[in-house]
């Protein structure tokens, strides 16, 4: 880190006492970041970003919501109809949980692809996975708020998986509903935790950000960063580019926002919560369909329940299950050919959950399932040891500068590219 | 602290282990007493007192025609109450011998036959399962079809079909005249 120098008095006296500006300086300006990293290394900023909307929009409709049984649903109607802008705030929202989803997840694929949990990362990856669960216990209790049918019955069947547990599954399932039924003390509660969730998740993201300075950036070659010419500073560079990202993006999230807001929603939860009748079909929100389907795949109750969890941590343990040396996905022909399979896996996975269970549709789930574990615990393990992977350039500058260094003339062109 | 412990370092191990007798006696209490100090937090998310007082629920069903069920609300759950046809009741006590996936009499799921009392929840998840409306599909074992993941029902409430390990519950009532029960 180089000194920090100002000619300012005032960001003197503040950096003596707290040393923000060099830390600003150090993490946001100077920050060396691999030259060649693409697209796919927005999504991480995107998340930030969208995290920052969540957080904004649900403060202002927390000023207009009402967490009761007899008046949430009417509460988020007012906010509809009457509250200024309160269809913008709600819509917002609403999308918003799914555009943050979209960007997790593919920023998750990319870590998948690129090898970023390996050495050195991989308490920036369970960093990683443990924000992936806390927004998902988010989105989940916030979808029950508006207190529609597929809100008391989304609440209803999940919060009823902990029964699965032997002895004490009932008493954890009465302790999570604080009463027999999901009921106001439930809604209540959800309301408080769906507040509270996400400033944790804020404070997790600085962790993650503060393993990744601390173990810098991967980028699409996979390889470490061997010399400061490998780099360039994060501003302008970056700043720009995620900036960029950012406009792309809101042309995305603002479409649906404005052209089809109720896309990614359930008519059943314009209905107002029943406790006696369950709607003939009931599905969780997209994000959460695969697994779903891992859920309803297995016979059995509790081991529905350990598969769906275990689907998850199963992400903790990649940094031993891969094998492979090589980070990236580019240079592994037959880890290739997985990897697009397993994404085939997870979508049709997707496309199960959402369909009402019949014979052969569980067949699907359940071969689909099956291809998801083996791809973690059998497929990975195993070719990191068969597969020959191609040989890797000598440094993130040598693809482009063939040889190192040559007259710039010579590599301006591909340059630009990178 | 840290003086006298560097202090104390050649000496005797009589003091070490006096210090350390020290140091796990205060871990255990600190620890102890984090765990009691929790326990409020996580008892106040449990039913609070006036949740549990709302837990009886009379039912009057002289009205109930032969082969007519209906549904009462008891801590905020469906209750399913059916009249029984003898038919009904025959394939109930028939099955007793079926392959049961939670093995249970007939006889010992009801007071009086006729009337079949039970928690309308499905034991999978907890949807609400189909059969108590006349054009409600009643599954391939006459009772109730659960929507959410296919579980199927017999005429006494036993789980046949479907990934529900239980049967439908049996909610504790008593019979307070020939056509009233106080649930709970
Ligand atoms: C990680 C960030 C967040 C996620 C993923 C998230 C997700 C959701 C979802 C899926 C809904 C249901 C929307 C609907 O169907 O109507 C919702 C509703 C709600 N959220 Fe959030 N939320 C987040 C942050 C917040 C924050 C920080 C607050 C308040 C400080 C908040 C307050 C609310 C309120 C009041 C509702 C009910 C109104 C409505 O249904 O639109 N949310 N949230
Ligand atoms: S809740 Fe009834 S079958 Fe799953």
């Amino acid at each position: 880190m180089s000194a920090y120098k100002t000619n300012n008095k005032m960001v003197g006296w503040i950096e003596e006492r707290l040393p923000i500006f060099s830390m600003l300086q150090h993490s946001a300006v100077e920050y060396p970041t691999p030259k060649n990293l693409n697209y796919w290394w927005n999504f991480g900023s995107l998340a930030g970003f969208m995290l920052v909307v969540m957080i904004l929009t649900g403060v202002f409709l927390a000023m207009n919501y009402t967490p009761h049984t007899t008046m949430a649903f009417n509460s988020v109607e007012r906010i509809m109809r009457d509250v200024n802008y309160g269809w913008l705030l709600r819509y917002l929202h609403m999308n918003g949980a799914s555009m943050f989803f979209v960007l997790v997840y593919t920023h998750m694929f990319r870590g998948l692809y690129y090898g970023s949990y390996k050495a050195p990362r991989e308490l920036l990856w369970w960093v990683g996975v443990v924000i992936f669960l806390a927004m998902m216990a988010t989105a989940f209790m916030g979808y029950v708020l508006p207190w529609g049918q597929m809100s008391f019955w989304g609440a209803t069947v999940i919060t009823n998986l902990f029964s699965a547990f032997p002895v004490v599954g009932q008493y954890i399932v009465t302790w999570l509903w604080g009463g027999f039924s999901v009921d106001n003390p439930t809604l209540n509660r959800f309301f408080s935790l769906h507040y509270l969730l996400p400033f944790v998740i804020f404070a997790l993201v600085f962790i993650h950000l503060w393993a990744l300075h601390t173990v810098k950036s991967n980028n699409p070659l996979g390889i470490d960063v061997k010399s400061p010419q490998d780099t360039i500073p994060f501003h302008p560079y970056f700043t720009i580019k995620d900036l960029f990202g950012i406009g792309v993006f809101m042309m995305v999230y603002l479409a649906f926002v404005f052209y089809a807001p109720n896309f990614f929603g359930e008519p059943d939860n314009y209905i107002p919560a029943n406790p006696m009748v369950t709607p003939p079909h009931i599905v969780p929100e997209w994000y959460f369909l695969p697994f779903y389907a891992i859920l309803r795949a297995v016979p059995n109750k509790l081991g529905g329940v350990l598969m769906m969890f275990g689907a998850i941590v199963v992400l903790l343990f990649l940094p031993w299950l891969d094998t492979s040396k090589v980070r990236s996905g580019r240079f592994r022909p037959i880890f290739k050919q997985a990897f697009l399979l397993f994404i085939i896996d997870c979508v049709v996975l997707g496309y199960v959950g959402s369909q009402p269970p019949a014979d052969t549709i569980t067949l699907i789930g359940r071969i689909a399932t099956a291809y998801y574990f083996f791809h973690f615990l059998i497929l990975l393990p195993l070719l990191g040891k068969i597969e020959k992977p191609k040989p890797l350039p000598a440094s993130i500058s040598a693809p482009v500068l063939r040889g190192g260094g040559m007259a710039a003339g010579a590599t301006a062109k591909p340059m630009e590219k990178a | 602290m840290a003086d006298s412990a560097s202090h104390a370092q050649p000496a005797s191990t009589d003091g070490q282990t006096r210090r350390d007798f020290l140091l796990y006696a205060t871990t255990a209490v600190g620890v102890v007493g984090t765990g009691l100090a929790l326990w409020p937090f996580v008892h106040s998310m449990n039913p609070a007192a006036d949740t549990l007082a709302l837990s009886t629920t009379d039912v009057d069903f002289s009205a109930v025609q032969v082969g007519q069920a209906i549904t009462v609300v008891w801590r905020g759950k469906p209750v399913f109450i059916r009249h029984r046809t003898p038919e009904e009741i025959a394939q109930a006590r028939k099955d007793d011998s079926a392959d049961l996936r939670d093995p249970q009499k007939d006889a010992d799921r009801v007071k009086k036959p006729e009337w079949l009392v039970l928690i309308g929840v499905c034991t999978h998840l907890g949807c609400v399962p189909l059969g108590q409306k006349p054009s409600d599909p009643k599954g391939e074992f006459g009772g109730w079809f659960c929507p959410c993941h296919g579980s199927q029902y017999d005429t006494s409430g036993r789980i046949r079909k479907g990934p529900a390990p239980l049967n439908l519950e049996v909610p504790p009532y008593a019979f307070t005249s020939d056509t009233t029960i106080r649930i709970g």
